[in-house]
């Protein structure tokens, strides 16, 4: 059972206060758009073995949602940050590529 | 005949006997005892028969990898089958039965089976009764479930309890054998926060058993000087009778306490899990013999040579009068000469090594007289019930008897194998050791945590060292490593002084003799408890299942409560000699936790009985079941399905209900119903983004049903929505919906639209909620008085602030059920007190409660959906008509896009229509309808569904509404729904709005 | 109002390792804001009577004080009585700030735990660490207890309150009850 800090209440907590939510940074197609870019928007997602970013809530907690950068293989969490952002911090980044270099997941690497 | 000896026993207390039950004799032991020796003390050699083929069976080792030794313990509410006799301490009272035999422990006629073993070999059941097909299920399944399986299951509700326990610290030891108790020791002059676990109710281990000095103090010594240290150390906590039971991801463990097990007349639970989150673990869990596989190796009396030792130092017990020893390491010759010590006779070790010149242990036993035969081995055991004899061969040859020796112990040792089911449940890799024959820990590739450092760290003979000096020195060097990967300082102190007695190196040995032909080999078990041979491995092997973990579950070999403790290595070993493979080559099967198995109870902890899960209660709920409420689950709330009078039935109830609201007056208690609060100067452009049809435009006062879609397009909620003022909304949600919708809420305004000024707050328990409906609402309120509720000031969907009867009150002019009708808000805390004034005011007016399923009645007469029922989540508002509710004029909401995909548009989707039988009977719910031809499949083809059934006591017929194919360019047409009884329903398709077509009824 | 009833009309229970009761009713008013800023600051402190908590604290003063729920709520504690009239004067106050303040009294329960082993009967049912040090007063949690959200504090050395959402009042009480019941003392924290 993983244990996950939350970056906007900072209580690191045990999974079972938490809900996952899916993959982080999919980028809202509405109507207007074609339907590959919608096609890709609701269904298409990354499933990557090592590199992942994902999203939390801290449901029985502060109740916000937060982005965790997180390896599929060995389950290291790499870093927790804020969800009002549309990438990765810089320096989540380069602490990934510090210890994954060569790392790549959908639109960033 | 195994007995008492008059010496030894240093965990008894001699001097407290312990009175017990077995197979229905009464029995004694001591106090210290555990069953396994109080039983060994009367005699009792015989335990259970095995698993297949019900082979007498005795027991093998002294702890928890007893594979044998498991019985049904206890009576009635206190029964527990499985119950391992070497890890159960005797008490006073104790009942224990034997397992898997019948009539009789002594005479069991599915030994039958064992004659039959030949034609039963690995593979057996299925390759047996694969055919014909249809005899399985009712043939060859309950046969072979009716005699399949340890133990019986329990019958009566358990009567103990159990509780978990969350728990934290920095150093988690698992194991307090010396190796354990310096590593806690080291790791907590830190000033860690330690904690330390110890499976039995002893510390120390067995280095007691085995002998030697430590820091120039005997074992026992050096174990009750370290303990009293570490219980002076405010840092440190010690619990017995707790097992590290599992290793999970990020430090997270299960520690197993038994509490009362012991002592079933103490109070409190009887188990306790301890979820601990470990910053570092230190896993010191020892060493566990491995069997030699020779022919007849499960006989009764043929044990490890360890735990032969132990049950003579720590128990007194002696196994029996003449001990043959056979080994292929030094070990097994401390078992001989403590024997020889203690006035027994062992007529000879049989040693499959040739050593070149006598190590110290070896000198030692030939100067005690004890014939040593090297190059030696077992040809095969004689005896059935219990061991006679043995016959003596080579090790190099094919089993000629040399030599027959009587005897009624064979003491066996194959080498010791690490305790690696920690280190290995969490991912931990182990690397293979020549000289020792066994798996041992990588530290390269330990398991890692939430940082992707290694969380694990193995101490002592668990970590694969076997000497008592590199045991403490390994351990001190453990406690130190895992103090300062918590970024703790440990003191420089040194390890602990010990001598390690040299030893001769071991042989492995996988077959005893070596050139065993079948007749041995399938005589010669791996797995005692799954009843594995050498030649069903070998087997699995021939018929192409080489994969490890496939010659496993071909097998059954390690499986169960097993898990590889005594069968791992020599099976491994025996598989790879069949592929003609090196061990490392092979690998081994995966170590899962628990390492012995844990009770269900501790696994639910206080989950059981009236809080097995939550039950949510409205403030009516006592008065709801003071009056007949028949309780109905609605997520976690009850809710009443009906108010059942004496006499009636729930079906009465139900229709009485019914129609009381339509011709008085019900009342229903709605506070399960969602209320959230949106609030900001964004609250209505969100609220036109999240409901398809427009929210920004509705005027203060006034409220507006609105329908709540997902990005699929489906649709997921409903509710009325109320303009409190300018920037604050009200949100209705269904019942289920107020914490999912709340979420879906938060989700938007956090994840997308975090620059919208917008908050929400959940209100839903702040407010009881009481729907007045009827003919006679109107007056049962104005009769409370305090505010106008007539027409002309409060219209239809509208909502008005002010005081009833004294109440402050949220009065919503509201109808789900298409009668005038008031759903009234006041404070939790004064909802019982509201309803009952509103049902003392009521009374002459038929004031009636009513429950879920009138209320579905009433919504259905009117053809007002639910969701959940006409809805599924592959429902877009489109198929159910409500095409009113969905914005035009809106570029946007949540699922609009999506309704816009092709299959969505389609003229094929299935639609929302009213059903009713051609003879007023009430259609099955759910049923289908069929059609026209078959699919590809051969199948009816289907072209609608009921999605809500009822009897409406109103209407005097069965209604139903449901999806159909081209439905509503269908009116009249009738169409048939067969019924999972056999009999085809006829339906009319007709509009779904049964009851007042016109919706009068709700403006008056 | 003497027809006032808290869910489970002040229950209480002392058979075991520690004393569970149910608190009377209790004022309590969500407010949503910008915590940063000085009108809602000003609002939650003025309704109070203490200073803004910080991260994860609770500031108390008997019936009244401030809870930090998340990064843009708060927790206002008062006499059941003061809802009313805080609500109102923080309404006036914040007319031209983006927040949100709404009575939630009658939406929780409220338990206490105290005695000696009140941590042990607490850490039987949450995931978290309240050994000694690592959990005082004057810090909040909300967290998961046993199957439910609740948020708690320690009122003294001794002592825990635990806010719940009122429907969940009984089964809160009766895990509490199973936790503290007696020969179970664990003590570890």
């Amino acid at each position: 059972m993983l244990i996950l800090t939350c970056p906007c209440c900072g209580v690191t907590a045990e999974e079972t206060e938490f809900h996952a939510g899916g993959e982080a940074h999919l980028k809202r197609f509405g109507p207007g758009s074609d339907n590959a870019d919608f096609e890709n928007y609701l269904f298409m997602r990354e499933n990557p073995k090592g590199v992942h970013f994902e999203r939390w809530r801290h449901n029985n907690g502060c109740g916000k949602w937060f982005y965790a950068a997180r390896c599929t293989m060995t389950l290291e969490v790499f870093g927790t940050y804020l969800a009002q952002t549309y990438e990765p911090p810089a320096d989540l980044c380069a602490k990934i590529s510090a210890k994954r270099p060569g790392w790549s997941w959908g639109r960033f690497s | 005949m195994s007995t008492r000896l008059a010496t030894g026993g240093r965990l008894l207390n001699k001097a407290r006997a312990v009175a017990f039950n077995f197979n229905k004799t009464a029995m004694k032991g001591f106090e210290g005892d555990t069953l396994a020796l109080a039983l060994l003390a009367n005699d009792q050699m015989l335990i259970g028969r095995s698993f297949k083929y019900h082979r007498p069976r005795g027991l093998v080792a002294s702890g928890a990898e007893e594979p044998n030794g498991l019985v049904n313990m206890g009576q009635g509410g206190k029964f527990e089958p499985n119950q391992r006799v070497t890890t159960t301490e005797l008490f006073d009272g104790l009942t224990a039965e034997s397992q898997n035999h019948w009539p009789s422990l002594e005479f069991d006629v599915g030994a039958v089976n064992a004659k039959l073993s030949r034609f039963m070999p690995a593979g057996f059941y299925y390759k047996m009764f694969i055919h014909p097909r249809p005899l399985w299920k009712h043939v060859y399944e309950p046969i072979i479930r009716a005699a399949a399986g340890l133990g019986k299951a329990p019958k009566d509700l358990d009567a103990d309890t159990y509780e978990h326990f969350y728990a934290f610290c920095d150093v988690l030891v698992i194991g307090a054998g010396v190796a354990g108790l310096q590593a806690a020791k080291s790791a907590a002059s830190s000033g860690a926060k330690v904690l330390l676990l110890e499976q039995n109710a002893h510390l120390g281990g067995r280095a007691p058993v085995d002998g030697g000095q430590i820091n120039d103090q005997s074992a026992d010594e050096f174990i009750t000087t370290i303990t009293a240290e570490l219980a002076a150390m405010e840092n440190v906590t010690i619990r017995t009778r707790t097992m590290g039971s599992g290793v999970y991801d990020h430090g997270y463990v299960l520690g197993y306490e038994r509490l009362t097990d012991h002592a079933p007349d103490l109070a409190g639970p009887r188990h306790r899990l301890w979820r601990i989150r470990a910053g570092h673990i230190v896993t010191a869990t020892g060493a566990i013999e491995r069997p030699l596989s020779f022919a007849g190796n499960d006989i009764p009396g043929v044990m490890l040579a360890g735990a032969v030792r132990d049950y003579a130092v720590n128990y007194g017990v002696s196994i029996g009068d003449r001990t043959v020893v056979v080994t292929n390491n030094d070990d097994a010759y401390r078992t001989a000469i403590t024997l020889k010590h203690a006035g027994l006779d062992v007529p000879v070790i049989l040693d499959a090594r040739v050593l070149a010149t006598d190590s110290a242990l070896v000198a030692q036993a030939k100067a005690l007289g004890i014939r040593v035969l090297m190059g030696h081995a077992i040809s095969s055991v004689q005896g059935g019930k219990r061991v006679t004899g043995v016959s003596v061969c080579s090790q190099a040859g094919e089993g000629s008897v040399l030599e027959e020796i009587t005897c009624d112990v064979v003491a066996m040792s194959g080498g010791w194998s690490p305790v690696v089911h920690l280190w290995s449940h969490c991912g931990g890799k182990l690397t293979w050791d020549d000289a020792q024959a066994h798996f041992r820990p990588d530290p390269s590739r330990a398991p890692t945590g939430d940082k992707g450092q290694a969380f694990v760290t193995c101490a002592g003979s668990a970590n694969g060292e076997m000497g008592l000096a590199e045991i403490m020195a390994d351990a001190d060097a453990a406690g130190k490593a895992a103090a300062t990967a918590m970024g703790f300082k440990p003191k420089t102190q040194q390890a602990p002084s010990a001598v390690t007695v040299a030893e001769a190196a071991m042989m492995p040995v996988w077959l005893m003799p070596q050139g065993a032909g079948y007749k041995l080999r399938s005589k010669t078990w791996l797995d005692y408890q799954n009843d594995v041979k050498v030649s069903d491995v070998q087997l699995a092997a021939q018929e192409g299942f080489e994969s490890v973990e496939h010659a496993k579950r071909y097998t059954t070999l390690g499986m169960a409560t097993d898990q590889g403790k005594l069968s791992n290595i020599n099976g491994l070993a025996i598989l790879s000699d069949a592929l003609n493979q090196p061990i490392p080559q092979t690998g081994t099967t995966t170590f899962r936790p628990p390492y012995t198995p844990i009770s269900m109870g501790s696994v639910g902890g206080e989950a059981r009985g009236h809080v097995f899960q939550p039950v949510r209660r409205t403030p009516m709920y006592d008065w709801h079941d003071e009056n007949g409420a028949d309780w109905e689950p609605v997520g976690q709330w009850r809710r009443p399905y009906a108010y059942v009078r004496d006499g009636e039935t729930v079906h009465d109830a139900v229709m009485r209900e019914t129609k009381n609201t339509r011709e008085a007056l019900g009342i229903l208690d709605a506070s399960t119903l969602g209320k959230l609060i949106v609030k900001g100067a964004d609250a209505g452009k969100f609220l036109d983004m999240l409901y398809t049809n427009m929210m920004s435009t509705l005027k203060v006062g006034k409220c507006r049903y609105g329908l709540m879609c997902n990005e699929n397009g489906f649709l997921s909620d409903d509710g009325v929505v109320a303009r409190i003022d300018d920037d604050t909304f009200l949100c209705h949600t269904t019942t289920g919906g107020a914490e999912t919708i709340h979420g879906h809420m938060e989700e938007w305004l956090q994840t997308e639209w975090w620059d919208w000024d917008v908050y929400v707050a959940n209100v839903t328990e702040q407010y009881a909620q009481v729907a007045v409906v009827g003919p006679n609402a109107r007056t049962a309120l104005e009769r409370l008085g305090g505010m106008d509720v007539s027409a002309e000031s409060l219209g239809f969907m509208e909502w008005a602030d002010g005081t009833l009867g004294g109440f402050d009150v949220r009065v919503y002019r509201i109808s789900f059920s298409g009668e005038l009708s008031y759903e009234i808000a006041v404070p939790a805390s004064q909802g019982q007190a509201f309803w009952d004034a509103l049902m003392a005011v009521g009374a002459d007016l038929g004031a009636m409660p009513y429950g879920t399923e009138c209320l579905h009645i009433l919504r259905a007469e009117k053809g007002f959906i639910m969701i959940g029922d006409e809805t599924d989540g592959t429902v877009i508002p489109q198929d159910l008509g409500l095409g009113w509710a969905i914005s035009k004029k809106k570029e946007d909401y949540l699922g609009k896009r999506a309704q816009e995909r092709e299959h969505m548009a389609s003229s094929e989707r299935w639609k929302l229509v009213g059903l009713e039988t051609v003879d007023g009977s009430t259609l099955p719910d759910g049923a289908y309808a069929v059609g026209e031809g078959t699919n590809a499949n051969g199948q009816r083809n289907m072209i609608g569904r009921v999605t809500s059934s009822y009897h409406s006591p109103n209407l005097n017929k069965g209604i139903a509404m449901g999806l159909v194919l081209h439905g509503p360019d269908r009116m009249g047409e009738v169409i048939t729904f067969p019924g999972t009884d056999g009999k085809n329903y006829e339906a009319k398709i007709v509009s779904p709005i049964f009851y007042d077509p016109e919706g009068e009824k709700p403006n008056v | 109002m003497s027809n006032l009833v808290t869910a489970l009309n002040g229950a209480s229970d002392a058979n075991g390792i520690a004393t569970i009761t149910e608190v009377p009713l209790q004022g309590m008013i969500t407010l949503r804001g910008d915590l940063s800023k000085a009108a809602i600051k000003t609002a939650a402190t003025t309704a109070a009577g203490v200073d803004m908590p910080g991260q994860s604290q609770a500031n108390m003063n008997g019936a009244s004080g401030i809870t930090w729920m998340s990064t843009d709520e708060l927790l206002i504690l008062c006499p059941y009585g003061d809802v009313a009239a805080n609500l109102a004067t923080m309404t006036k106050a914040l007319a031209k700030t983006h927040a949100l303040a709404v009575d939630v009294s009658d939406a929780r329960a409220s338990f206490t735990v105290s005695g000696p082993n009140a941590r042990d009967v607490m850490a039987k049912l949450v995931p978290v660490d309240l050994a000694k040090g690592s959990f005082e007063p004057g810090m909040f949690r909300r967290t998961r207890m046993a199957q439910v959200a609740a948020a708690f504090w320690m009122t003294d050395a001794d002592t825990f309150q635990i806010v719940c959402f009122r429907s969940v009042a009984d089964y809160v009480f009766e895990v509490l009850k199973i936790a503290a019941q007696p020969g179970s003392e664990v003590d570890f924290l």
